[in-house]
């Protein structure tokens, strides 16, 4: 029988192992060196904020591995053997396999500071990380400050983390606005008030300069670049992206670059070897996606690809409309479609923020054709499936305003906004749009 | 606002430790002319009885319940013993030795707390609402900013299954136990709530008024913290408004006030098979003789069941009921929310779930129909087996240690739902309809699921939503009671508790929107 071998217990893997499951009968291991059991990444700030316990985050319980015969196997890979197709571990052991798939994930970036690699200086990507956390950082009389590095959706979740337990928080952020790489300006400035009205001392564009250590060689202060501001903490959270994994893959024949080169099948340059999620890269974006793609989401799609090729029904990674979602403390966010930091220049941009300064939406259309391309959505929940027909269909603009009730999906009762988002639209654009009435017809299009 | 907290704290446990405390203390004194009464209002020939009463009790001061009621019950259960030997079936006492008790224990007892009723209940209900409230609103300051804040729940011993929680679940258990079997213990606590009572039906507080009213007062206070907890989500705090409404209203005014009318003891929500009773004889009886109103219940009643309840369930899902009318779900989404998390979420549970939630409802069922046979054809028993005796047992236990004792009192051990996961018998037929013909369901929003495990984590009902979440599935449980938690918890917007379309409700998927459509399309022609 043929034997499938996955490095990564991530929803990559996972994904790829359920999928082949379903549909063969083959031999398929996990190899991870991070837990026995899959976990859920995305909730590690849970377990720290108290909202859960660690076994919480599995998504499926013990016994399911044994039910579906996918063997777990503990262990870290060294190395991957693709004359002989066999995997040496760390502990001298080896596995071999007839395919293997490398869905190894991310890492912590690091850029060389100073005094990076001391004791209460980490990154937050793993179940040893919070662990660590957990030694450093277990409330604010061991933890006095924390200072965390780089604006993005870890960094923020890292803050709130911290923020929970009472901990002085200092956000150091490059830009001049939090992650206005992604979020236009408007966007970004909420979210720079929300982090400032949860008392977290936010600093724009400030950088790390370096790590200062005590006797014990544990993290005393840090430095800004610039100002030379030292600035004593007792833990530093670096938190400036992450980069694929590609440990694995050093001083093998598998082509890598920032990650493991993948083509559309998700092949590498070696034949019977596959890398999917964080870890892969491709040689070249799909439409606008980026080469690589550090998301959930499209970790699980490549997976659920993947166990397609694998069992014989080879097929292309194909995904369909961009859409993310995250929560910046309490702001809920989603996005469908694209909507960037600066318009293109065929681009128009619509808009709206409630009185609150905690809603606003966002929308990207094309100025000439009028087509909807993109909305972002904080504090107001919004339906995958409209959005997703509505970018299939090339819906107008005015459609997507017109059928904003149908969108909707925040909890029962919740305000609506979208009498008073269509007449500001109405207003700018000069426009006469009519708001349709939620139908429950067109929503579950049944036909 | 710690120190609030902290005063706050203190008076409740003063209150709690005074409500406690009334248990020991007080006197006792069965005056002939009690004991007169009793005789000639129960009809009493048991003459064993009387004269062991007049040798050991009559004119004798007791000094604490315990062995007041030991007295009177060895009295009664010694006489019993001889007469039902001697087949004298005449002079038997059929009263529970405890109800009697408590009966005799209510108008014999004296000494401080009688005398002083107004003063104690401040000192207990006062205390106990006060402290409760000032532990709970500095919450608005100290929870932070509106939104869901669940942070340090695993970590606090109270709601971690730590110590407090074990403590609690000993109250609890205790408390009902106290309420079901030993009322006579308990008669101090009555007193305290005779003032309202008598304002309200005109009567002296008997056990269950002091339920009812401590229920409802428990239930405001810990609205108050719903309020609080949930001031960002309009859902929770119609559906806390609802239930409190439908408690204080409807299982605790209107009962109290048509008793007051000379009319019988009836809460117009509840509807069988909670309502286990209903059909018993002595309730169809009691209606009957009611006139016009006790009619109109029955019809009422039988209609809630039969034609209200389904369909309602049809439009809105049980939720409707199980958490914006019912009590029992009343009290759950209010003390027992801070125990949300405990339930289980294993597929195994889940098993017993289905197995002993349908064993009650099919209990229930078969009891109602021996119970109707019975009061149509008059025989006592059928296929041998007595009528009244399914009855009891259905009462011990369903009614009390059921509903009551594990029902409530296991909150901050298994989760606030225990009653209505696995025992409720209306829950369960609800469920069956809500499963097979209801418009409602949770929708999961496409592909937006991280599979973090918020919504498991607080699903009361043990419902282990993120397993329908990650595979984009509709989420239509029998179990599901609407409560909204999920949604509220998940930190992506996938969750959207709703009504539509029975078409497509239930929609199992093999991979999630967002990816290719050719992928979608083939794994659904599979
Ligand atoms: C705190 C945090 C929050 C996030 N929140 C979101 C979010 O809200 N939404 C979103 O879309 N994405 C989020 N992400 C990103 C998302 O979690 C990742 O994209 C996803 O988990 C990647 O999955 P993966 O299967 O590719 O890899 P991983 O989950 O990283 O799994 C790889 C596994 O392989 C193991 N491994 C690596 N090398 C070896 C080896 N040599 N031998 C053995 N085992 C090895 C690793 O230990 C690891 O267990 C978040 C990430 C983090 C860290
Ligand atoms: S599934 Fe959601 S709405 Fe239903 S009972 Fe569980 S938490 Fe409440
Ligand atoms: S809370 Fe939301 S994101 Fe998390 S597992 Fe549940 S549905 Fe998925």
């Amino acid at each position: 029988m043929e034997h499938i071998v996955i490095i990564g217990n991530g929803i990559s893997g996972v994904t790829v192992a359920r999928h082949i499951r379903k549909a063969s009968d083959k031999q398929i291991t996990i190899v991870s060196a991070e837990s026995d059991y899959f976990f859920s990444r995305t909730a590690l700030m849970y377990v720290y904020m108290g909202h859960m316990k660690f076994e919480h985050t599995k998504p499926y319980e013990d016994w399911f591995w044994k039910k579906n015969r996918i063997d777990l196997k503990t262990g870290y890979v060294e190395h991957i053997d693709t004359d002989t197709s066999s995997l040496l571990f760390a502990d001298g052991t080896n596995l071999s396999y007839d395919k293997l798939i490398i869905a190894t994930g991310s890492k912590t970036n690091k850029f060389g500071w100073p005094g990076q690699d001391l004791k209460g200086v980490q990154g937050l990507y793993s179940k040893q990380d919070l662990e660590n956390l957990e030694v450093y950082a277990p409330n604010n009389q061991a933890c006095k400050r924390a200072v965390i590095v780089g604006g993005g959706l870890i960094g923020i979740e890292l803050a709130e983390m911290l923020h929970s337990r009472h901990i002085p928080v200092t956000f150091l952020v490059r830009e001049s606005s939090f992650w206005n790489g992604v979020l236009p300006k408007e966007e970004s400035e909420m979210i720079n008030k929300e982090i400032l009205n949860n008392g977290i001392d936010l600093r724009l564009s400030s950088s790390l300069k370096e790590v200062i250590s005590d006797e014990s060689g544990q993290v005393k202060s840090i430095i800004i670049e610039g100002t030379g501001e030292e600035i004593p903490c007792n833990l530093v959270g670096l938190t400036a992206g992450v980069s694929p994994n590609i440990d694995v893959a050093k001083n093998s024949n598998i082509e890598t670059g920032r990650g493991i080169k993948v083509n559309r099948f998700l092949e590498t340059n070696i034949p019977n070897i596959y890398a999917i999620g964080d870890c892969a890269e491709q040689h070249e974006a799909i439409g606008n996606r980026r080469p690589i793609e550090a998301v959930w989401y499209t970790g699980r799609m490549m997976g659920e690809v993947l166990a397609q090729t694998i069992c014989g029904n080879r097929m292309a990674y194909k995904p369909g409309h961009w859409f993310n979602s995250a929560k910046f403390i309490d702001i809920e966010y989603q996005t469908y479609g694209w909507v960037w930091a600066q318009p293109k220049e065929n681009e128009a941009r619509f808009y709206w923020e409630h009185e609150s300064g905690k809603r606003c939406i966002h929308i990207n259309y094309d100025k000439n054709t009028r087509e909807f391309l993109g909305i972002n959505n904080f504090g107001i929940r919004m339906r995958h499936e409209f959005f997703d027909k509505v970018l299939t269909e090339k819906k107008s603009v005015e459609y997507v305003l017109e059928h904003l009730a149908d969108a909707n999906f925040d909890p029962e009762f919740y305000k609506l906004h979208e009498k008073e988002i269509v007449a500001k639209f109405n207003i700018e654009n000069n426009t006469n749009i009519q708001l349709k009435k939620k139908s429950w017809k067109r929503i579950f299009q049944t036909n | 606002m710690k120190t609030i907290q902290n005063i706050g704290l203190t008076l409740f446990l003063a209150g709690l430790t005074v409500f406690i405390s009334l248990i020991f203390i007080g006197k006792y004194e069965v005056t002939p002319q009690i004991l007169d009464e009793l005789v000639s209002n129960k009809g009493i020939k048991s003459e064993l009885f009387i004269n062991d009463m007049k040798a050991h009790v009559v004119g004798k001061e007791f000094s604490n319940p315990f062995s007041f009621s030991s007295e009177i019950t060895s009295a009664l259960e010694t006489a019993n013993e001889t007469y039902k030997q001697n087949s004298e079936w005449g002079k038997v006492i059929w009263d529970k030795p405890h109800s009697l008790s408590y009966e005799i224990a209510k108008k014999s007892g004296t000494g401080i707390v009688k005398e002083n009723k107004s003063l104690f209940w401040w000192l207990t209900f006062g205390l106990g609402i006060l402290g409760a409230l000032m532990y709970i609103i500095p919450n608005v300051v100290i929870l932070g900013r509106p939104g869901i804040k669940n942070n340090g729940i695993w970590f606090d011993a109270s709601m971690n299954r730590g110590w407090i929680g074990w403590f609690a679940f000993v109250f609890l258990v205790s408390f009902y136990l106290l309420l079901y079997f030993r009322p006579d213990f308990i008669v101090n606590w009555t007193y305290v709530v005779d003032p309202i009572s008598e304002n309200l039906s005109g009567n002296l507080a008997s056990q269950w008024f002091l339920y009812g009213f401590l229920y409802c007062t428990v239930m405001t206070v810990m609205a108050v913290r719903m309020y609080i907890k949930y001031r960002h989500n309009k859902y929770q705090i119609l559906r806390t408004t609802s239930v409190l409404f439908f408690q204080i209203v409807f299982a605790f005014l209107i009962p109290e006030i048509l008793v007051r009318f000379e009319k019988p003891w009836y809460d117009f929500k509840n509807a069988f098979p909670l309502d286990y009773d209903f059909f018993f004889s002595w309730n169809l009886n009691e209606l009957m003789a009611s006139g016009g109103l006790g009619l109109f219940i029955l019809v009422w009643g039988v209609v809630l069941t039969l034609v209200i309840v389904p369909v309602m369930v049809y439009f809105f899902g049980k939720r409707w009921y199980c958490s914006w009318v019912c009590g029992c779900g009343g009290l759950a989404e209010t003390l027992g929310d801070p125990y949300r998390q405990l339930s289980d979420k294993s597929l195994i549970a889940w098993k017993f779930e289905r197995w002993i939630v349908h064993g009650v409802l099919v209990f229930a069922i078969v009891m109602t129909g021996f119970t109707l046979y019975t009061y149509f054809s008059g025989t006592e028993a059928v296929l041998g087996i007595k009528t009244q005796t399914i009855q009891d047992i259905y009462g011990f236990l369903i009614g009390a240690i059921f509903a009551g004792v594990i029902g409530t009192g296991f909150y901050p051990i298994f989760g606030n739902r225990v009653w209505c996961r696995f025992g409720c018998p209306l829950a369960a037929y609800l469920g069956i309809v809500q499963r097979f013909k209801s418009r409602f369901r949770i929708t999961t929003n496409g592909g937006q699921c991280i599979s973090c495990g918020n919504c498991s984590t607080y699903c009361e009902q043990g419902i282990d939503v993120r397993a329908y979440a990650q595979k984009g599935e509709n989420i239509v449980r029998s179990s599901c009671v609407g409560c909204g938690i999920c949604s509220a918890v998940c930190p992506r917007g996938v969750l959207k508790l709703e009504n539509g379309p029975e078409d497509g409700r239930i929609n199992p998927t093999e991979i999630l929107l967002g990816n290719d459509v050719d992928l979608m399309d083939l794994l659904k022609q599979k």
